[in-house]
């Protein structure tokens, strides 16, 4: 899990500086918005609640960063919360690109690599390349060099859902322990091998269970994994559908 | 024809202008007319604009069941409050109508009905409002237009077979004119919730869309919920104390409905009758709608949201030693079936109408100022906009959780009155150019 999660976007540092940065921006400009405010021609508030208004938002804020301060998911949320205000400030930073490359290497086997990506108006690297292999199973009268490309859907969908728990978990100030999930998606193979036109070719659903150890009761676990999937983007990917193109051409 | 609007009908600012008044209040729904009572109490100079008459979009916007969501004993406005026989009962629009007509009865400042404003723009320190019956100028502008103008329909929209019917939230009276056939009603709120059962009840089999949606039960533990949210103190949060200001902005409006009988309808309720419960409507292709898989999910988000809010009222009961003798209880969780349907035909002839149920939103396409975000949302912080003497009212969490109930606008029009006078105050006062010439 800490392995996991500098954040969910896996950004690490790069965007934990650049938020920084757009925050301290954000803020400045908010100042100044604020001491504008406070001319005569547009005072922020002549209500005598304010101060102690004020002070209770104050109150609210610290006991929150006092009690996210105690627990530890390993997730930087500072990090991601400045990234949020700052990317809804700079909207055209928000748009990212993720890659993979792939070469067939014989029969089901081809091997997949995982290196650049784009953000934050630049090309990013990953720290080092990752190498995926897929294959299939002997019993599909393969070599089984890796997992089946649809296990692979669910290690994402798994990755991405786990990220999530420990990312709400901690800004909700709740400290996990363990979190262990076992993911299984029914698929009848008279879809993929054309035997029966009515059935397809993917999953006929997948069942997600989680066993989780937190500090919480559990509707407060069942919330932060609730959340998890309103936020997940493999959730989406795989709940919605999403527009695939394919080019091809013949190589030279 | 200009209507009678008292003193200033004989002001003449400049040639162009009908005339000159302190503020102007764009809207004489609840909340415009709330204000209207407060800046009379401060004894600020104002005039009503009113596109049509008094309570407009509850009058020509609003389906013939429905009634208020929150009980009569919670209706009130500055200066008149609920004085009928039914306290627990919820006023039918007929009835809310009467309401507002009694109240804007009662004000004094001059009102302008029928006029439409095509334009508001900043001009020599204060604002011009353009309408079809004149212009005028103002130092200070409040958009009482309300939330709810239009209706926001999803693109994918435009890919529903052309020999659908298509129906919004603000276009619905009854399910009379809708062809026979299926309808697929999109959203569940309180009205995507409401027309789904009337509408499955005349006749035509309903397939509701569902996402992201509040679940509450009208009544708990022997009180309406409102009640309880009131007791408790959610509905008086404040804007400036909540963690999450955009997403609470965006919550939908809860499951709830008016009923002499002050039942619940959920989404259990709807399955009960017949009706069949789809993820959010995802996308539209090849004549078939897709839905997402995520229905599950939203459900168990409602109904997690909704034991929290009981939880706390359990609480409150507990630690404030409130007589109640009914016992804490808690709804069956939402049944979302064991295959969920993730795609239906629109082009077989078995749908014929789409009702679009997801939500509503302003307009403000006459407005001439710069103060709206990149996605049309008005800058504002409390109501207080982003352009000195402009402000606005009636919108979601404007001030606080209630600030979109009818008993909201009290507060907020009491803030923002005080606000505006003070502004009124320390701005150059009598200084502007058009208002020296009157």
């Amino acid at each position: 899990l800490n392995q996991a999660s500098p954040n969910h976007l896996g950004l690490g540092a790069r965007l934990f500086s650049f938020s920084q940065k757009k925050h301290a921006l954000y803020h400045a400009g908010f100042n100044a918005r604020a001491a504008n405010c406070a001319q005569p021609e547009r005072p922020v508030s002549p209500n005598k609640q304010n101060s102690g208004e004020k002070q209770m938002q104050n109150q609210t804020t610290t006991q929150a960063a006092k009690q996210a301060a105690n627990v530890n998911n390993g997730v930087n949320i500072e990090a991601l919360l400045g990234a949020r205000e700052a990317l809804t400030a700079a909207p055209e930073a928000a748009q990212f690109k993720w890659r993979a490359s792939s070469e067939w290497i014989n029969g089901t086997h081809t091997r997949s690599k995982v290196e650049k990506f784009f953000g934050l108006g630049e090309e990013h690297s990953h720290r080092s390349p990752f190498f995926l292999d897929t294959d299939h199973p002997e019993v599909f009268a393969s070599e089984d060099k890796g997992a089946t490309p649809v296990e692979m859907v669910l290690v994402g969908l798994s990755g991405c859902l786990g990220a999530g728990i420990a990312t709400v978990a901690q800004n909700r100030g709740i400290q996990l322990r363990s979190v262990k999930t076992t993911l299984e998606a029914g698929m009848d193979l008279a879809g993929i091998l054309g035997i029966d036109g009515d059935v397809r070719n993917g999953f006929d659903g997948i069942r997600v269970k989680y066993e989780i150890d937190a500090d919480a009761g559990e509707d407060e676990i069942r919330a932060v994994v609730a959340q998890s999937q309103k936020r997940s983007a493999v959730y989406d990917i795989l709940t919605n559908p999403t527009d695939v193109w394919v080019e091809v051409r013949k190589s030279a | 024809m200009i209507p009678k609007v008292g003193k200033f009908a004989a002001k003449s600012a400049t040639a162009t202008t009908t005339g000159a008044v302190d503020v102007i209040v764009i809207g004489a729904g609840h909340s415009g007319l709330a204000m209207s009572h407060c800046l009379t109490e401060q004894a600020v100079e104002h005039l009503v604009i009113e596109r049509g008459s008094v309570a407009n979009s509850w009058r020509h916007e609003r389906w013939d069941s429905l009634r208020l969501l929150t009980p009569n004993w919670q209706l009130r406005l500055p200066g008149q409050a609920y004085a009928g026989t039914d306290p627990d009962g919820y006023l039918t629009m007929p009835e809310l109508i009467q309401f507002l007509d009694h109240y804007a009865a009662r004000m004094t400042a001059p009102l302008l009905t029928d006029t439409q404003v095509s334009a508001v723009r900043p001009e020599a320190g204060g604002y011009r409002v353009e309408t079809d019956r004149g212009d005028w100028w103002c130092r200070a502008v409040v958009i009482a237009t309300g939330a709810n103008n239009r209706q926001s329909i999803p693109a994918c929209a435009s890919a529903i077979p052309a020999e659908l019917v298509q129906e919004t939230t603000l276009g619905y009276r009854n399910p009379d004119p809708l062809p026979d056939g299926g309808v697929l009603v999109v959203g569940a709120s309180a009205s995507g919730l409401q027309l789904a059962e009337e509408i499955h009840r005349s006749g035509r089999p309903v397939t509701l869309a569902v996402g992201e949606h509040v679940r509450l039960p009208r009544l708990y533990r022997g009180k309406d919920i409102q009640w309880w949210m009131d007791a408790v103190g959610v509905l008086d949060e404040r804007y400036d104390e909540v963690d999450d200001l955009r997403r609470v902005r965006h919550v939908p409006s809860p499951q709830l409905i008016g009923t002499t009988e002050h039942r619940t309808l959920d989404l259990n309720a709807l399955t009960a009758q017949g009706v069949r419960l789809v993820g959010r409507l995802a996308n539209v292709r090849d004549g078939r709608a897709q839905f997402s898989g995520s229905l599950r999910n939203v459900c168990d988000l409602a109904d997690l949201k909704m034991n929290r809010l009981l939880d706390r009222v359990d609480r409150w009961i507990d630690s404030t030693g409130y007589e109640c003798s009914a016992a804490p209880q808690r709804l069956e969780p939402t049944q979302t079936g064991a295959q969920n349907c993730l795609e239906m035909n629109l082009a077989n002839g078995e749908v014929g109408t789409v009702v679009w149920a997801t939500g509503l939103h302003p307009d403000y396409s006459w407005l001439d100022v710069p103060v709206l975000d990149r996605k049309g949302v008005i800058r504002h912080e409390g109501g207080v906009v982003d352009a000195p003497g402009l402000y606005v009212l009636g919108l979601p969490f404007l001030r606080r959780r209630k600030s979109t109930f009818i008993h909201g606008a009290e507060d907020d029009v009491r803030d923002l009155a005080q606000h505006l006078h003070a502004w009124l105050g320390t701005a150059s006062a009598g200084f502007h150019p058009l208002k020296m010439a009157v």
